[in-house]
């Protein structure tokens, strides 16, 4: 494994908040949208991307050390804070990284903002009604259930959090899934306007999704393509949702030829 | 005291192997196992049990809800409140409770609440309470916002019932054009409020803060006393000297005419396969956000096997032993009772008598054993230990409805 990435950690005042960002690399700006457990800090998939882009992870408000935002109830919320970090930031142009959940929130920022964004990727967003099957409900799985759930390969699971994942890490993914709650409970996941404001987004888009995806059902990629005109769909095939941590030096690729 | 009846309106006729095959007993536990037939019957059953308790001399008959489990049929207390309400004359209507946050329009339950208060003629005692975990899931309500909507839903329901409509309401979680139902109740300023709990310590210190009375649900002694010393020590602070008036307490107790019955029919409370509410799901039972943050290390402990039930119950003899489940010939129980009303001095006390497979000539007959030879026994043990009811006390109805508040004192450091 490649040495342990330098973080440059901050907390940035946003809409009232002290965000937690971990930023590492140089080059164009690239925020990273951590899915809905949260992230480790150190993943071979930031690494890699650090070597290329000014790599900007923020933590979501709530999710682990970031201040929970009480008045939060939509995970647009989470877009305009973001906006805000990217002002707060000078960075007019960054291209968006949006994994599961975070897909979502870079769909809401790109939609809300067109003309803003170099490019765009999305990764299994959630967000999308799947025109078959559900987003599998993390109220009626345990934590290491739903967290699992997200890997085709168990190994890939176990080489990211452990065979056994430790207590602190149940805590905090039980810290995520009540933000979770407080953002997404109702509808399940996704919204009901996001698709019709996918079509004013300019950004060239490309559209990641593990071809063993148990946790956002590969048919919402027909309404996320459907919306997005002129982007492009990779399947990973043997792969499950979080393709950047299970196929990491693929994923790297797949990212590197995209936006260069 | 005020001596109420109490049972969880079980629809034993459930298949219990297909429960403990599949794991739990709520929920996803399929309703294909429910049999409309056998609840028919024993919803009537329960009428006439209910009928009995009032004719024998209970004070009060406790109701409660849950959804999508076979441990309690009772999907929606009001409607067996407002059967109770026109089939019984004396009895308090002691509703314990209407989950609020599970209500999507707090003021329907504000008008059905007064309905029943006027047909009961001012025998509602309206309790609240904010639903078990698992009960957030099966009406899909978000348990991130449990309690705020519980304190919103309970604010808006005591407006409505108190001040003059119309009026409007922009609150968090409610929002309502015009507030201006027509019924409201009879009792006035507003039927009593009781508030039960289990381990919430948010929970104890609302229902002090508020001055409504708390009933802790089937606790141990130990956990009882630690209630009690939470809840007076918070009277203290907004005002009011906390006791028995505002200290309830709801034990498992079983009465038969033997020993040997008595403990058989006892066994039934362990019906529930181990859990207090039926055999839980540790992850649907406590869904992220709806327990107290204090609690959510052991929470998540507990759903992926590494601890124990925060609510883990011991075995039956060691319920037996400790008083947790009383069971015998009216002689054992009255005894037994007294020591643990001598423990810990409860002015109300909700007797949960039958639960399970009990048969329902076993039900009426420990309903009348209660009435002939216990309950005149625990009212002169009441007497003798001054352990007095929020009526007979003459309690006011709440903080804000006092006249006698002391100045308040700083929080204890």
């Amino acid at each position: 494994m490649a040495a342990p990435l330098e973080w440059q950690e901050s907390h940035v005042a946003v809409a009232g908040l002290q965000l937690r960002l971990r930023r590492a690399g140089s080059g164009a700006p690239l925020l990273v949208l951590h899915r809905d457990i949260g992230t480790p800090d150190q993943l071979p998939i930031y690494v890699a991307l650090a070597e290329r882009y000014d790599l900007l992870l923020p933590e979501h408000p709530g999710y682990g050390a970031s201040e929970r935002a009480a008045w939060m109830r939509h995970p647009r919320d989470l877009a305009a804070v973001y906006q805000g970090l990217l002002a707060a930031l000078d960075i007019p142009r960054a291209s968006l990284l949006g994994l599961g959940f975070g897909g979502w929130i870079a769909a809401e920022m790109a939609s809300l903002a067109p003309r803003d964004f170099e490019k765009l990727v999305l990764v299994g967003p959630m967000g999308f009604k799947p025109p078959q099957g559900d987003i599998l409900d993390q109220a009626l799985v345990s934590h290491i259930d739903y967290a699992r759930a997200g890997f085709h390969e168990q190994k890939a699971f176990e080489a990211v959090y452990g065979a056994e994942p430790s207590t602190d890490q149940l805590v905090e993914w039980d810290l995520c899934r009540e933000m979770n709650f407080r953002l997404a409970w109702k509808p399940y996941m996704h919204s009901q306007t996001l698709p019709h404001l996918l079509g004013a987004i300019r950004a060239p888009a490309l559209v990641v999704w593990g071809g063993e995806d148990k946790v956002v059902p590969i048919s919402a990629a027909d309404r996320v393509m459907a919306g997005l005109v002129g982007a492009r769909l990779a399947v990973v095939p043997a792969c499950g949702a979080c393709v950047e941590m299970e196929k990491p030096a693929e994923f790297a690729r797949l990212v590197t030829d995209f936006i260069g | 005291m005020h001596i109420m009846y109490f049972t969880e309106q079980p629809m034993a006729t459930y298949p219990a192997d297909k429960g403990l095959e599949f794991g739990a007993t709520a929920l996803m536990f399929s309703n294909s196992h429910f049999d409309p037939a056998e609840g028919s019957r024993l919803y009537n059953e329960y009428i006439e049990q209910y009928v009995l308790a009032e004719t024998v001399g209970f004070d009060g008959i406790m109701l409660n809800e849950h959804h999508n489990a076979p441990f309690c049929m009772q999907a929606k207390a009001n409607i067996f409140a407002a059967l109770l309400a026109g089939l019984t004359k004396r009895v308090k209507i002691v509703m314990l409770g209407n989950p609020l946050p599970l209500a999507e329009n707090p003021i329907r339950l504000a008008e059905e609440l007064a309905m029943i208060d006027m047909i009961s003629k001012g025998r509602l005692v309206s309790g609240f309470v904010r639903g078990g975990g698992q009960e957030q899931l099966a009406v899909g309500v978000n348990p991130a916002f449990n309690r705020e909507r519980f304190e919103e839903a309970h604010d808006l329901i005591v407006k409505a019932w108190t001040q003059p409509g119309p009026f409007r309401w922009e609150g968090t979680h409610y929002q309502h054009r015009v507030v201006n139902p027509w019924a409201v109740p009879l009792q006035k300023p507003y039927p009593r409020v009781w508030v039960p709990g289990v381990i919430s310590r948010e929970t104890v210190i609302w229902a002090a803060q508020h001055r409504y009375p708390y009933i802790a649900l089937n606790t141990t002694v130990e956990q009882t006393q630690k209630i009690w010393k939470l809840y007076d020590d918070t009277a203290a602070e907004v005002g009011f000297q906390g006791g028995p008036e505002y200290h309830g307490y709801l034990k498992q107790v079983h009465v038969a005419e033997t020993e040997e019955k008595a403990l058989e029919n006892a066994r039934q409370f362990t019906w529930m396969q181990g859990e207090f509410t039926g055999l839980a799901h540790p992850v649907w039972s406590t869904p992220a956000g709806y327990s107290s943050p204090e609690n959510r290390r052991g929470f998540v402990e507990f759903s992926t096997g590494r601890g124990t039930s925060p609510r883990k119950r011991p075995t039956f003899d060691e319920q037996i032993r400790d008083n947790m489940i009383i069971a015998g010939t009216p002689k054992t129980v009255i005894a037994k009772l007294r020591q643990v009303m001598e423990a810990t001095r409860p002015g109300i006390m909700a007797l949960w008598a039958n639960d399970g497979a009990v048969s329902h000539a076993d039900s009426l007959t420990c309903i009348r054993l209660f009435g002939e030879e216990v309950l005149p026994a625990l009212r002169e043990t009441a007497k003798a230990l001054d352990l007095k009811s929020p009526f007979e006390a003459e309690t006011p109805v709440s903080l804000d409805y006092s006249t006698d508040l002391a100045p308040r004192v700083a929080a204890a450091e």
